[in-house]
């Protein structure tokens, strides 16, 4: 079994998702690459589904979190308030620090 | 050539209404393809098959209903689902298999719903197959966009001060929502409260209210 990689990010901590476009099955939905929000938890490890798409195994598995962010900061032309969020899930590769 | 046949088309043969009303698409062919190579090469049998499906319509979204009226009842499992969705799932029987479950509860000040952008990740286990309109590209890109625009049509309109957290399922995790508990049910019993919970309000596009849904 090959250890997963070890977690960089703690809840709270503020994140920026990479605004990248790599081919391929990509499980980052492409309206949040390039958006800050902070970890709202980490979820474990999982094989890395860019991998797992292409019958390799996906090792060694990915920390996944939830990352919160602001509709606001999402959609600038968002309707609603501006306490409204979404959460999505995202491997940690996806993962910048924000400094 | 008579009157009559004139119905049936210029070739004269009777013209029959096609069994689908749509050609098969690239993915339901290859399904068919790979599940009778499958069964061709003895791995699978047709009854194997027939009862993966069997097993997977008998889930219903009462499983789910069973799970938020058990929560609203006993706040010490109520902790444990919000903690650790699947076990606590386990501990009313319900097997999620592989399925990693988050809770998200619904309250005065957050109000939760679910969607998957990507495709249509569902909790399955508990709530049965998604509806149609889950699965939909409109309800999949403007629930993201727009969630109060969505909430409206569905019948759900929240005020400002309640902030809504949309929930999208792009990876491992399935989510289920704990609606609030309705008031006036304080001296209903967890049988009759499961009997109010209806799988719009555990995707969070709908509330709970005093009567079953669709009642």
């Amino acid at each position: 079994m090959t250890t997963p990689i070890a977690p960089r990010f703690t809840p709270g901590e503020r994140v920026r998702v990479r605004r990248a476009f790599p081919p391929g099955h990509v499980r980052t939905p492409w309206y949040i690459r390039g958006c800050e929000g902070h970890v709202e938890r980490l979820c474990g490890a999982f094989p890395n589904p860019e991998e797992l798409a292409y019958n390799r195994d996906g090792l060694p598995a990915q920390p996944l979190y939830r990352v919160r962010f602001r509709q606001r900061e999402v959609w600038p032309d968002y309707a609603g308030p501006g306490h409204d969020t979404i959460d999505v899930e995202i491997y940690q590769h996806w993962l910048e620090e924000v400094r | 050539m008579s009157h009559e046949h004139h119905a049936h088309g210029p070739g004269g043969a009777h013209e029959h209404l096609p069994d689908a009303e749509e050609r098969l698409g690239y993915y339901q062919t290859m399904e068919i393809a790979v599940r009778e190579l499958l069964i061709e090469k003895g791995i699978i049998t047709p009854a194997d098959v027939r009862m993966a499906v069997e097993a997977m319509d008998a889930r219903t979204p009462a499983q789910g209903a069973r799970v938020v009226a058990r929560a609203w009842t006993d706040p010490a499992y109520k902790a444990r689902l919000l903690a650790d969705g699947s076990a606590a799932c386990a501990e009313l029987g319900i097997d999620m298999g592989p399925t990693r479950l988050v809770v998200v509860e619904n309250t005065e000040r957050v109000h939760n719903m679910i969607v998957c952008t990507l495709c249509s990740c569902y909790p399955r286990f508990l709530l049965g197959l998604p509806p149609d309109w889950y699965k939909s590209r409109e309800y999949r890109s403007r629930a993201v966009r727009e969630p109060r625009a969505v909430l409206a049509e569905f019948g759900t309109v929240l005020p400002d001060d309640v902030e809504v957290r949309v929930h999208d399922s792009t990876a491992d995790m399935r989510y289920l929502v704990l609606p609030r508990r309705p008031a006036g049910t304080e001296n209903m019993d967890e049988a009759t409260l499961a009997s109010l919970v209806g799988r719009d309000a555990m995707i969070g596009v709908a509330l709970v209210e005093t009567k079953p849904p669709g009642s």
